[in-house]
């Protein structure tokens, strides 16, 4: 068949088709626009400042690696001025970190960027094999992943440094939104598909430079700028209700490419409907208005219900969602509909809304954890809650 | 436009990264000699090949992660030559001698 020419430059044969929009470009002109993209991004949402201090969460994969690759690459080209750092977090699973860490060890040579890695020992006391070897293998990517989640803002605070960005990209987001509309979620759906997390009570700011980046590109990018990346699978159980979403998110994609960019900004018109949440996309491309959506579509269902009932799953998830919650805001719609939902036993804690004040709602639901100063919703937050109970089995297999 | 050298067999190596490697010997690359046609006669493409790799490459029991539903799974990105596959014909592209392809799933952790 005759082969297509790059339809920017018009010289070159094209070898890359773009889910976006399907045009076809050749190697250089796609590296060109996909950094552009992400500088786009970057300026438009205001994402960082002169001589600002940035940490890249660097595991080695394909993202990461990306992201501090183009990073580098526009830092240099339109003077962002940041100074970049690779941050990587060493769970302490043998054999796990090996390889990946090596691949970050790489970079830092490759990229000329200082390299700090924090370990959950550093950190927590336990490494992940030591939790395995105290719990089981059921269950422990609840500690991996809550512990994960502090990690690089553990991490960043170490080293003094105020902002964390992730590669998180376009997909990433798409499989949350989806699995917070089939958790009948509104308010974690909104918050997922912000750029920016983290607000003034968090000390360090988490954002997420190629949220509208394909994974598909992302990995073609990798390949054509012949990047030194590194792939695995986490050893442990992943978790089975995001992998669903996971395979949803590829499905709809094979049918229909756009449908991944569809559902981020899909997700960022709910978030406008959301009382107090930002709009968080770029003016430029979240022209799709709200209209049409009205309250009926939020409220009025027995969605919460919905969930898997019973099961290990079902806990974890509740235990994750109860975390991510609490850095979290919800919103008086979704608290309406469950409070009129009274027969539910179910019910969770919904915590309030920062500028909720006038419900008399107490000031520190959003405060800080007391032991480890992390925000938290609850006194005690989640990752120490866990190490608590840690700490006891600990004490209990000494004896 | 094929030229299939000797009309016996087409050489050509097959490429696995981004985690597929795993399942087939931890290996990135392989050297594939295949026959130039099909038993029916037609010149051999990508859907002959795909089935070849899993009858006699792939090492590991889990087809699925590679097929699914008799077809790449979804988030298995596929170049031939360098060239993302959609621009190829993807199935029906017929195989030439000395062509090279990979496979890299995008699944795996990031
Ligand atoms: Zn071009
Ligand atoms: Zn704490």
């Amino acid at each position: 068949m005759a082969r297509a020419l790059c339809a920017n430059c018009k010289a070159e044969r094209a070898v890359i088709k773009r889910p976006k929009n399907h045009a076809k470009l050749c190697k250089v002109c796609f590296i060109q626009v996909f950094e552009d993209e992400v500088h786009h991004t970057i300026t438009s949402s205001k994402l960082f400042y002169p001589g600002e201090k940035v940490a890249i969460g660097a595991s080695g994969g394909k993202d990461s690696t990306v992201l501090a690759s183009v990073l580098k690459t526009l830092n240099e080209r339109h003077g962002y001025g940041l100074d970049l750092v690779l941050l990587s977090i060493d769970e302490g699973i043998k054999g796990y970190r090996d390889d990946s860490l090596d691949t970050v060890k790489r970079n830092a040579v490759q990229y000329n960027m200082p390299l700090k890695i924090v370990g959950y020992d550093e950190l927590y006391g336990w490494t992940m094999d030591q939790v395995v070897e105290t719990i089981g293998k059921k269950g422990n990517c609840t500690y991996c992943g809550v512990f994960r989640r502090q990690a690089l803002d553990r991490g960043a605070k170490m080293l003094g440094i105020k902002h964390v960005v992730t590669g998180h990209n376009a997909d990433d987001v798409a499989e949350t939104v989806l699995m917070n509309l089939l958790r009948g979620d509104l308010a974690r759906l909104s918050r997922s598909t912000s750029i920016v997390t983290g607000d003034s009570r968090s000390e360090v700011k988490r954002s997420k430079p190629l949220k509208y980046s394909y994974e598909k590109e992302i990995v073609l990018y990798a390949h054509h700028k012949k990047l030194d990346y590194f792939s695995t699978e986490c050893i442990y159980s992943p978790e089975a209700f995001r992998g669903s979403a996971r395979a949803l998110v590829k499905q709809l994609e094979r049918v229909r490419p756009t449908a991944i960019l569809d559902i981020v900004r899909s997700g960022e018109d709910v978030a406008r409907l959301v009382p107090g949440e930002e709009p968080s996309s770029c003016a430029c491309s979240g022209q799709k208005g709200a209209a049409g959506l009205v309250d009926d579509d939020v409220g009025g269902c027995g969605s919460q219900n919905g969930r898997t009932p019973g099961g290990e799953m079902a806990a974890m998830d509740k235990q994750l969602r109860d975390n991510e919650a609490s850095e979290g805001l919800e919103i008086d719609v979704v608290k309406t509909m469950v409070e009129g939902n009274a027969a539910r036993g179910e019910k969770r804690d919904l915590p309030i809304r920062a500028g909720n004040t006038s419900k008399g709602a107490p000031r520190q639901v959003l405060g800080n954890c007391k032991r480890c100063g992390y925000m938290s919703s609850q006194e005690i937050c989640q990752a120490c809650m866990l190490l608590e109970g840690l700490n006891k089995n600990r004490a209990k297999i000494q004896i | 436009m094929g030229t299939t050298d000797n009309g016996n067999t087409i050489d050509i190596t097959v490429d696995f990264s981004g985690g597929l490697e795993m399942l087939f010997g931890n290996q990135r690359r392989h050297s594939v000699s295949l026959p130039a046609v099909d038993s029916s006669g037609k010149p051999t493409n990508m859907t002959f090949l795909i089935d070849y790799l899993c009858t006699h490459l792939m090492k590991d029991p889990r087809v699925d992660l590679f097929v699914l539903d008799k077809h790449i799974r979804p988030g298995i990105l596929v170049l031939i030559n360098d060239a993302d596959w959609e621009l190829e014909g993807e199935e029906t592209y017929e195989l030439q001698p000395r062509d090279n392809i990979l496979f890299v799933s995008t699944l795996h952790g990031g």
